[in-house]
């Protein structure tokens, strides 16, 4: 049932409601809208009751394994959303004066620090807002670096073909155009093809490493070396950090701009997309142009750098600071875990992994890349399954669903046929790792047996296969109440002033 | 080990079956030289007691004071129910729902998030979120500029009207966002009597134009006349985008409604519905238009559809925009958005209803003026602009706001925002909100240390 299905013109839940009379109300008519929104008009308990029911038809990782990969759902720490929720951090309005901010700005200050610390940058902002937004401050970072020195001709991004989709999107929202590079067979970057792409016209090339392939790229020494002597910049694309932290830093393997995913490696919850942050780092000569606000330490107190101290700077790109509450939850997972604790994070997310592909292969599901080892994830293909039991990639991750586990990523990277993308993350016990894996040995006796159950998977979900096309094609984006007893959204009001003032 | 759940044996037994000798082993295809890495510079971890000592420390430190400053962040109630429901692990610990079936909580609110927000802009439809109020702003820029590409040709460079009444910060996360397109920014000149954006000042800027945007209320608190504005720019054919308080909407004529035939895309920060003020964020942009335009949407949109069985289920939809599938051709590189604040906003709006969130509106606004009618009884204090104003406005100081809000601070008032380095010709000019969470004494306490920080 949908809210405004629960609706009764004028019911409310009264406690909400301020209770003071608006009489002499004085703004005038002409600027007032005359009709009621589409708002539900109903009780407290109608909502609480309808949205409890709602959280309850999803998956997440409190309540279920969710190997979804390059997305990294680990556990989110329940102590440290506790945390947040003090009121000195909650009830704290963003243009307070600095000295009045300083709580957040020590935690923002000391993040930066960590964050570079792991990374092996120069600088570091915090405030984009996602991986996506970081990703756009990196390419228009690489821009400006080379306009500046007058080196204009460079108008092309170098992107493998394995990269997420945000960036080739993201180096066009720049204004660049995007060059695909291929990967070889190994799931490495095919050397000779980026040796043939750069040239004067490379403005850098976009790096996930590990790659999406679930590798890690050998050559990025020869990658970095290949690129910069072209005269372009290498940008690292952070959502795989996990699978490296502590281990090796973007830094020392020669990029220049980063963004990292704190909603990935450093836990914060996803909250079924968003709000995720995305710090963007760079090395000592991309550095000016980070994007502003960022915080900086004079002696014991922190103040707020901004374009004024940063002429140079790419601007600003959110209205504040950013997703300031992400800052604040991937600090304290940060100093929760401390150094030893970072590290380990790398180890068991590579050690799991490199489990569950072990059993799957002793199972007989074919690796992508089966002569290599897995980083943090790996990727199986379904590609000769596909022929002798005609089942896909998506029929099993549809009936993984009713094994009481969210599906791996699917046919991603697109070069990879019937593909599962898996990662189980550091936080998984061995005994969940194990029941993934028997629950996929069982899906595959069935698509022997009973192919019908993954076909028409999944059957114990709140809904079945949902119709994806008929959703494209007869678009339905907002309700429309079919009877007005339920819904008085087209009554005009008679007077705006009456019905605002019938809350007691 | 905080968050690992490994034990010695579970450890053994799946290196055996790897056939790895010990986890450093797996990392053995990283070049053996990149492998030394020194993180001495972060603490040692801690335990989560001692991490809510330290936290609570520095809470402390956050002294957030009795606070009058809006501009673009307003505190408001937020029912209780609103975070305990919204923060229920199934909600907060979900990623972007790819699996619908698995996801049809966060679809289907979605869903009803479209429906409320669509409604409360007088627009056809609205998408699922972006990322906070600026740089959805940057976000109807672009695909407004897709839309003037795709009537007047792609050779053609948008001219788009930026009033300087809009915020300070959004019209910076412009520059930023849509300055690196071939496009041309101008800025519009407001009217120093009554603080609005006029004709006679959109008709200075620029001869010809392509693109109008209207803040409402605009960065002063000041109530634009939107109908007059929205006409001009119809009349010459240009596409209209409304900036907006959405909380503002439940009260005034929403962006579908202005005019005689309504803006074509309306936009703002969701922040008063809902979400806390939290340093700044995380907040959410909202994004909204008419039907015809919905192919140029950017982020997310869920849609209602049938599954096997016929039953009512809903998905992500028209995905052929977007950067997971498009790469280089997509709408936008947005992936990840707000959806736990859209999750939020969409109880907070349940709970509040329609005519729960207009009387909001309307106390928020009797809140400022009844402050205004205080503060203006102070000698050498007056009102800046006479245009109606929302739930904000502008005051002139006797002397340097600086030194004033200082003062003020040490009588725990955060007394508002200092005007003059984002508009130098408003020296000595503070802008002062009251939302209705003050109360009587509040405004009271205001008027007191006003009086003795001035005398």
């Amino acid at each position: 049932m949908i809210i405004f299905e629960h609706s009764r013109k004028n019911r409310s839940a009264r406690a909400q409601q301020p209770s003071e009379s608006v009489e002499n109300f004085d703004l005038p008519a002409s600027m007032l809208r005359q009709d009621k929104p589409l708002l539900p008009e109903v009780s407290e308990m109608d909502a609480v009751r309808h949205y409890t029911r709602l959280s309850r038809k999803n998956f997440s990782i409190d309540t279920h394994f969710y190997p979804l990969g390059s997305c990294t759902m680990k556990y989110n720490p329940r102590g440290i959303n506790r945390i947040s929720q003090f009121h000195g951090f909650l009830g704290h309005h963003p243009l307070s004066l600095d000295e009045n901010s300083q709580g957040f700005m020590v935690c923002a200050y000391e993040l930066q620090e960590i964050i570079k610390a792991v990374t092996g940058m120069h600088s570091v902002s915090l405030t984009p807002m996602a991986g996506a937004q970081g990703e756009l401050a990196g390419v228009a970072m690489i821009r400006a670096y080379h306009q500046e020195r007058g080196d204009t001709a460079r108008d092309e991004i170098l992107v493998p073909d394995a990269a997420h989709g945000t960036n080739p999107a993201s180096a066009v929202q720049c204004g660049f155009k995007v060059r695909e590079i291929p990967s070889n067979a190994e799931g490495d970057v095919d050397l000779a093809a980026l040796k043939a792409a750069v040239g004067p016209r490379t403005a850098g090339i976009m790096l996930t490493n590990p790659s999406t392939l679930g590798v890690f790229d050998r050559n990025i020494q020869e990658i970095a070396k290949t690129v910069h002597q072209a005269g372009g910049l290498l940008y690292y694309d952070g959502a795989n950090l996990n699978a490296i932290l502590g281990k090796v830093r973007p830094g020392d393997m020669g990029f220049d701009v980063i963004h990292l995913n704190l909603h990935k490696t450093f836990a914060t919850p996803h909250g079924g997309g968003g709000p995720g942050c995305g710090p963007v780092a760079a090395s000592a000569r991309v550095a000016p142009y980070l994007p502003v606000p960022m915080v900086a330490k004079l002696g014991e107190h922190y103040h707020w750098l901004t374009q004024k101290e940063c002429p140079r700077s790419i601007g600003r790109l959110s209205t504040f600071m950013g997703n300031a509450g992400i800052i604040l939850r991937a600090h304290m997972y940060a100093r929760l875990l401390g150094r030893e604790g970072l590290k380990r994070v790398s180890e068991y997310a590579t050690l799991n992994a490199n489990y569950l592909l072990a059993r799957l292969k002793a199972a007989g599901f074919t690796p992508a890349y089966p002569t290599r080892l897995a980083t943090h994830e790996f990727i199986i293909t379904l590609k000769s399954e596909a022929k002798t039991l005609h089942i896909n990639a998506l029929d099993v991750a549809k009936r993984l669903l009713d094994y009481g586990f969210h599906a791996p990523t699917m046919y991603f990277p697109l070069l990879v046929p019937e593909c599962l993308l898996i990662e189980p993350t550091e936080t998984e016990s061995k005994e969940t790792l194990d029941a993934f894996a028997d629950a996929m040995i069982q899906i595959l006796k069935e698509a022997e047996t009973q192919p019908e159950l993954l076909k028409k998977a999944p059957h114990t979900l709140p809904v079945k296969r949902l119709d994806e096309v008929k959703a494209a094609r007869e678009l339905d984006l907002v309700y429309k109440p079919k009877n007005h007893a339920a819904s008085n959204s087209d009554a005009p009001m008679e007077s705006p002033l009456l019905h605002a003032s019938d809350g007691g | 080990m905080p968050f690992i759940p490994h034990t010695e044996e579970d450890v053994h037994a799946m290196l055996a079956t790897i056939g790895a000798a010990s986890i450093e082993d797996l990392f053995a295809e990283i070049p053996k030289e990149l492998r030394q890495v020194d993180l001495s510079a972060v603490p040692a971890g801690i335990s989560e007691m001692e991490l809510f000592r330290l936290m609570h420390d520095r809470a402390k430190l956050n002294n957030s004071l009795r606070c009058f400053i809006g501009a673009g962040a307003y505190e408001h109630h937020i029912p209780g129910a609103v975070w305990e429901v919204a923060t229920r692990g199934e909600f907060m610990t979900a990623y972007t729902p790819y699996q619908a079936e698995a996801s049809q909580g966060s679809l289907q609110l979605m869903y009803e998030f479209q429906t409320m927000m669509a409604s409360l802009m007088g627009l056809d439809v609205s998408n699922a979120s972006l990322y906070d109020g600026a740089s959805g702003l940057a976000e109807a820029l672009l695909m407004a500029m897709r839309l003037v590409h795709g009537k007047s040709g792609q050779s053609t460079e948008p001219v788009i009207l930026l009033p300087k009444a809009l915020h300070p910060h959004y019209r910076e996360v412009a520059r930023a966002i849509v300055g690196t397109h071939a496009v041309k920014l101008v800025e519009v000149d407001y009217d120093a009597k009554t603080g609005r954006t006029t004709i006679p000042h959109l008709e200075k800027a620029a001869p010809e134009a392509h693109i109008l945007v209207i803040p409402q209320p605009n960065f002063f608190g000041v109530l634009e006349d939107v109908d007059a504005l929205t006409d001009w720019a119809k009349q010459k054919k240009m596409l209209v985008i409304g900036v907006v308080n959405p909380l503002a909407m439940a009260l005034l004529k929403p962006p579908g409604q202005w005019g005689k035939t309504g803006a074509d895309l309306a936009c703002g920060e969701g922040q008063p519905l809902g979400i806390p003020l939290s340093c700044g964020g995380p907040y959410y942009g909202f994004l909204c238009c008419k039907q015809e335009y919905i192919r140029q949407m950017p982020g997310r949109i869920v849609g209602r559809t049938k599954d096997l069985d016929g039953k009512e289920g809903f998905v992500l939809t028209l995905q052929a925009r977007e950067q997971h599938i498009r790469r280089a051709k997509a709408t936008s590189n947005i992936c990840t958005n707000q959806g736990l604040m859209v999750i939020a906003s969409t109880i907070h709006m349940s709970l509040l209803g329609p005519n729960g969130l207009r009387k909001v509106a309307m106390v928020a606004h009797n809140r400022a003026k009844a402050l205004l009618d205080l503060l203006r009884t102070v000698p050498g204090v007056e009102l800046v602009f006479s245009a109606p104003y929302f739930h904000e406005f502008v005051l002139r100081l006797p002397r340097s706001v600086e030194s004033v809000l200082q003062d003020l601070i040490k009588r725990h008032i955060q007394g508002g925002y200092n005007l003059q380095p984002a508009y130098p010709e408003l020296g000595e000019c503070l802008l002062v909100c009251a939302t209705e969470t003050k109360q009587q004494n509040d405004l009271e306490a205001y008027l007191k240390a006003l009086k003795e920080v001035l005398s």
